[in-house]
């Protein structure tokens, strides 16, 4: 159980097995099931709410609407703008309005069906163009009115993607008889829905615990709060343990979704293909509620030009309400829609300039000691060409020979063109613009069955990332012992912050090592005082005689370099806290008549700082390139005047095993110099840089400008 | 909700005639989905996998008569010689899970256009077996489908089997979906080649409201074609073939894809499935 060992993660045979108890599979005996009611219009006013009928059926305990929301009725991650349950409007089609407590889940769906909600039908704003600005972030770097001797325009198109977690939202709040109330939840962070839960509920935080419940994924879905408050409401309500387990229909209107965006690039370049400046317009639709809409368009803006020197810029990222569905955190969080965007126009510049695009890329890839377009000076290794290079340097598979089309004999090899294509993508690690980011933990030794053990408790969400044996491996590895017990998380701790923006093994695993040192250190003590100064750490049989019934137990907060607000008028500041970068190189055949596309290959060079746990890392990086296929060629959910026409995985299409080619990837681990372990994140980077590389590689076979994405066969044939 | 079990034919028959609105489920790989989604709740289901003889296959008469209730997955292993479109087609069907359960019976009782197995039947005059306590009958599947998921059976009828011919000639099936797996067909095509009797059948799916069959492209197909020498039809006569055939489509536009690139692509598989057969 060391740091830099492929360690098996515990829940693994289970989840094959198909033993692991998932949030949905929760029970107690007596159990309610709750059910939603939710708007049929984008928007609409609520004129009257009748529950009297769904309140005589039979197994029906409780009917509950916004009047019955003891606390503070708006909730939100940024900005508090989300009602909890409807008060007289509704803003988006499946927002929640009112919740039903029954016996039975059929039950509780057909009673949720009898409340009559009395609608005034408004006309929905479902077009980013018309929405209300939540944030506009401004970038003004270096010249505003630099020219160059090339100049390469584009727009570009990005759907709205779904994180898909196949685990829905669910979860089981227990009713505590005196007032509070245990909610077993799965969740990406306990203490940011235990706080906006005590303030909807009214309750101190002490009487709103959370655990956390087996999780089926969750890739930004869960940041936000689904069925927390509802669970919770219904089971105080009711008295009675109260279970809500979302479908997969509902769990499209359940959760926040990856922003689709607009994007308006205007790149300049010198004759040699130094680039000179961009001037970009992003706008992203944030739906109808802010979540974390604010922080997205800031990376989408501050990452916009990729990892390129680039003197001048002048970029507005704009995020704007709608009567959408609202659009919050998915992997890579605002810097996956600008890569599309970069990374065409640096093909685009290549082609104006007659050079090889890997060649431009090198030219001007980000070094350390340069400056961002934010004026942050990077630091660390910034392996920017390495990663391009070596993503270069693989030979070129022939593939498995299954052609476009899969086993649906579409082709014989008629119109298949093969096309290669590169590209490389960064982003920020952890919290930014001031954010207070830092996790708590708390490490405890003491002698088990003879042998040291070690416990280590945090609440840090395991969504699946593999935080349980990075805690495993840095507290076996700081104090020398193998067996290490991870607790469930819960708020019994200290905060851990969330399970997002690849942080949690950088600032918990922090947390874990710098408790880990504290038990260390006085182990150290005791061995001072007790044998004359001798180091019983790394010889279990010595430390287990020296601690005897000594429980030794420390709790550390770890906090990383803190961050600063970014400039109002001109985006510069120190913002961001630590770096990590990528690059993909996509084969792909395409069916140039059908428009069919298969991913033969995806390459990938990606610094991680420091591999943990190295199979962890290697299922990082095809998990997130499996994620960025998804949104280059299938994933989007279909929006029709605000109404979602795909809420099922019969129409909402995630990629099969036929559609995802083997990763084959060169994972750098270049030590920086600020981290625990010299360990950078590595959950998002996949995801940035495998989708542009692929539909950098679809344009290659079909010599076709493609602005959009998903990419559809219709795009490609007519 | 009430669930029969018959253990016999004759007992599942009575049972449809006592609860005409029982629905009937094998692989119940439609079904479920119904269910599960809440989209239909039947106030009765019949069971039909004890049912022996729905699996059964072989040749009556001439002709293959083969029980709803074979899988797809049986189709592929086991009459993948004699019913090559039918077999192509069933390897597109869903995950080999689905395989595994899922029928053709379903396929003809749902009667949705994008079942990956109707295109095939049309293409090869298949003809639907349909039994009540009062007899059997046999419907040619061109006149099975009515409407939109809607089909020639009666309220007392089950799927017994369906009757068609072993490959007399040259067979294929090509099916687009946006992912290489697991999808349901944005347009799917079927053609058949008789060489004996010198006739062509196509059959198309997921562009229209039912399965449909392209009538002048086989007459025009079957006019063109040099039986008697096998020689190449020119890249003129599969291309007409292809607009005969795009032509002979109802497309909508939906989630799936536009009417223009449904039309667009039958006339690509058209084309291609043509030079298949005669190659």
């Amino acid at each position: 159980m060391k740091v830099g060992e492929s360690v098996r993660r515990p829940d693994g045979q289970a989840k094959v097995h198909g033993s692991f108890v998932y949030s949905s599979d929760l029970h107690v005996d007596g159990m309610l099931w709750g059910a939603t009611v939710r708007s049929p219009h984008p928007h609409a006013r609520i004129l009257s709410i009748e529950a009297a009928a769904a309140r005589a059926m039979p197994g029906v305990h409780a009917v509950l609407t916004h009047a019955d929301v003891p606390g503070e009725k708006l909730y939100g991650l940024e900005i508090a703008d989300q009602p909890v349950l409807a008060i007289d409007e509704v803003n988006y089609w499946g927002e929640a309005v009112a919740l039903v407590a029954a016996d039975h889940p059929e039950q509780a769906r057909r009673a949720a069906a009898a409340v009559k909600v009395e609608y005034e039908v408004l006309p929905p704003v479902t077009r980013a163009e018309d929405g209300r600005v939540l944030r506009h972030v401004k970038i003004r770097h270096g010249d505003q009115s630099a020219h160059a001797e090339v100049v390469v325009r584009g727009d570009y198109e990005i759907g709205m993607q779904d994180q898909a977690p196949l685990g829905p939202e669910s979860g089981l709040a227990i009713p505590d008889g005196a007032g509070g109330v245990d909610l077993h939840i799965a969740t990406q962070w306990l203490h940011v829905d235990q706080q906006q839960l005590a303030s909807i509920l009214a309750l101190p935080r002490e009487k709103v615990r959370l655990t956390m419940a087996g999780i089926g994924g969750a890739f930004g879905s869960r940041e936000d709060l689904s069925m927390q408050a509802h669970a919770c409401l219904l089971a105080i309500r009711t008295g009675s343990p109260v279970k809500i387990a979302y479908s997969r229909p509902e769990s499209f209107v359940g959760h926040v979704h990856r922003h689709p965006g607009t994007l308006v690039y205007e790149h300049g370049a010198d004759r040699d293909g130094k680039l000179v400046y961009v001037k970009a317009r992003i706008l992203l639709d944030g739906g109808a509620y802010a979540s974390s809409s604010t922080a997205v368009i800031a990376n989408a803006t501050c990452f916009s030009c990729g990892p390129y020197l680039m003197p001048n810029a002048t970029i507005d990222g704009i995020v704007v309400y709608t009567n959408n569905p609202p659009c919050g955190a998915m992997r890579g969080f605002g810097s996956v829609q600008n890569c599309y965007a970069h990374e065409a126009q640096m093909d685009k510049l290549a082609a104006a300039l007659g050079m090889d695009p890997v060649e431009l890329r090198i030219k001007n890839a980000l070094k350390t000691g340069d400056r961002l377009i934010t004026g942050q000076i990077i630091d660390g290794p910034v392996p920017v060409a390495e990663l391009l290079r070596r993503v270069r340097a693989f030979p070129e598979p022939a593939g498995d020979g299954l052609m476009p089309g899969g086993y649906s004999n579409t082709t014989h090899g008629e119109g298949v063109k093969r096309g290669v294509g590169y590209a490389a993508g960064f982003k920020n690690i952890g919290y930014s613009e001031g954010f207070d980011d830092y996790s708590t933990a708390r490490v405890r030794l003491f002698v088990h069955e003879g042998r040291p053990r070690v416990e280590v408790h945090s609440a840090a969400a395991e969504v699946g990332q593999g935080v349980v044996m990075v805690q495993a491996q840095i507290a076996g590895s700081v104090l020398g012992v193998n067996d290490v017990v991870v607790l469930n998380a819960d708020t019994g701790v200290g905060s851990a912050g969330s399970s997002s923006a690849s942080r949690q093994t950088y600032i918990t695993g922090g947390a874990v090592q710098a408790a880990a040192e504290a038990v260390r250190a006085r182990v150290i003590e005791l061995g001072e005082s007790e044998l004359g100064g001798e180091l019983p750490v790394g010889n279990e049989a010595a430390l287990a005689t020296l601690l005897g019934d000594a429980v030794i137990e420390e709790t550390r907060e770890f906090r990383p370099r803190a961050t600063h607000h970014l400039d109002p008028e001109t985006g510069q500041s120190d913002a961001h806290m630590q770096f990590a970068f990528a690059a993909h190189r996509a084969i792909v055949d395409v069916d140039t008549e059908l428009g069919l596309v298969k991913v033969v290959e995806l390459t990938t060079a990606q610094d991680v700082g420091k591999a943990i746990n190295p199979l962890a890392v290697e299922g990082q990086l095809e998990g997130g390139a499996a994620q960025g296929l998804g949104l280059a060629v299938m994933e989007e959910i279909q929006l029709k005047d605000g109404v979602i026409r795909n809420a099922s995985f019969t129409d909402y299409l995630l990629p099969t095993m036929l559609d995802m080619p083997p990763v084959k990837m060169d994972i750098l681990e270049l030590g920086d110099p600020n981290s625990p372990y010299g360990l950078k994140g590595v959950g998002e980077p996949p995801t940035i840089s495998s989708g542009p590389a692929i539909v950098a590689a679809i344009r290659a076979a079909t010599g076709r400008e493609i602005d959009r994405v998903p990419v559809r066969p219709h795009d490609l044939t007519l | 909700m009430q669930f029969f079990q018959p253990a016999t034919w004759v007992e599942a028959l009575e049972t449809k005639a006592a609860h005409p609105e029982a629905v009937p489920i094998a692989g119940g790989t439609d079904v479920m989905v119904e269910l599960n989604l809440d989209h239909n709740r039947p106030p009765a289901f019949i069971d039909l996998t004890r049912i022996g003889e729905l699996t059964e296959w072989g040749m009556e008469d001439g002709l293959l008569r083969v029980g709803a209730g074979v899988t797809y997955t049986r189709l592929v292993d086991e009459l993948g010689d004699r019913l090559p479109a039918l077999a192509i087609a069933s390897r597109t069907v869903g995950s080999p899970q689905i395989r595994n359960r899922g029928t053709v019976g379903g396929n003809l009782g749902t009667a949705s256009p994008a079942g990956d197995a109707l295109p095939p039947l049309l293409a090869c005059d298949a003809q639907v077996e349909l039994a009540s306590t009062s007899g059997a009958r046999r419907v040619p599947v061109r006149e099975f489908f009515t409407g939109p998921k809607r089909n020639a059976m009666k309220k007392d009828e089950l799927i017994a089997a369906y009757w068609v011919a072993s490959a007399p000639g040259p067979q294929q099936f090509a099916k687009v979906g946006t992912r290489n797996a697991m999808v349901i067909a944005v347009c799917s095509f079927a053609l058949a080649l008789d060489p004996t009797r010198r006739i062509a059948g196509t059959g198309i799916g997921s562009a229209g409201p039912t399965p449909l069959r392209a009538t002048e492209a086989d007459e025009f197909i079957a006019g063109e074609l040099d039986w008697a020498n096998h020689t190449r039809p020119s890249e003129a006569t599969l291309a007409r073939f292809g607009e005969l055939v795009a032509a002979a489509a109802k497309p909508i536009d939906d989630v799936r894809g536009t009417a223009d690139y449904r039309r667009h692509a039958l006339a690509v598989m058209a084309r291609r499935c043509l030079s298949w057969c005669w190659n």
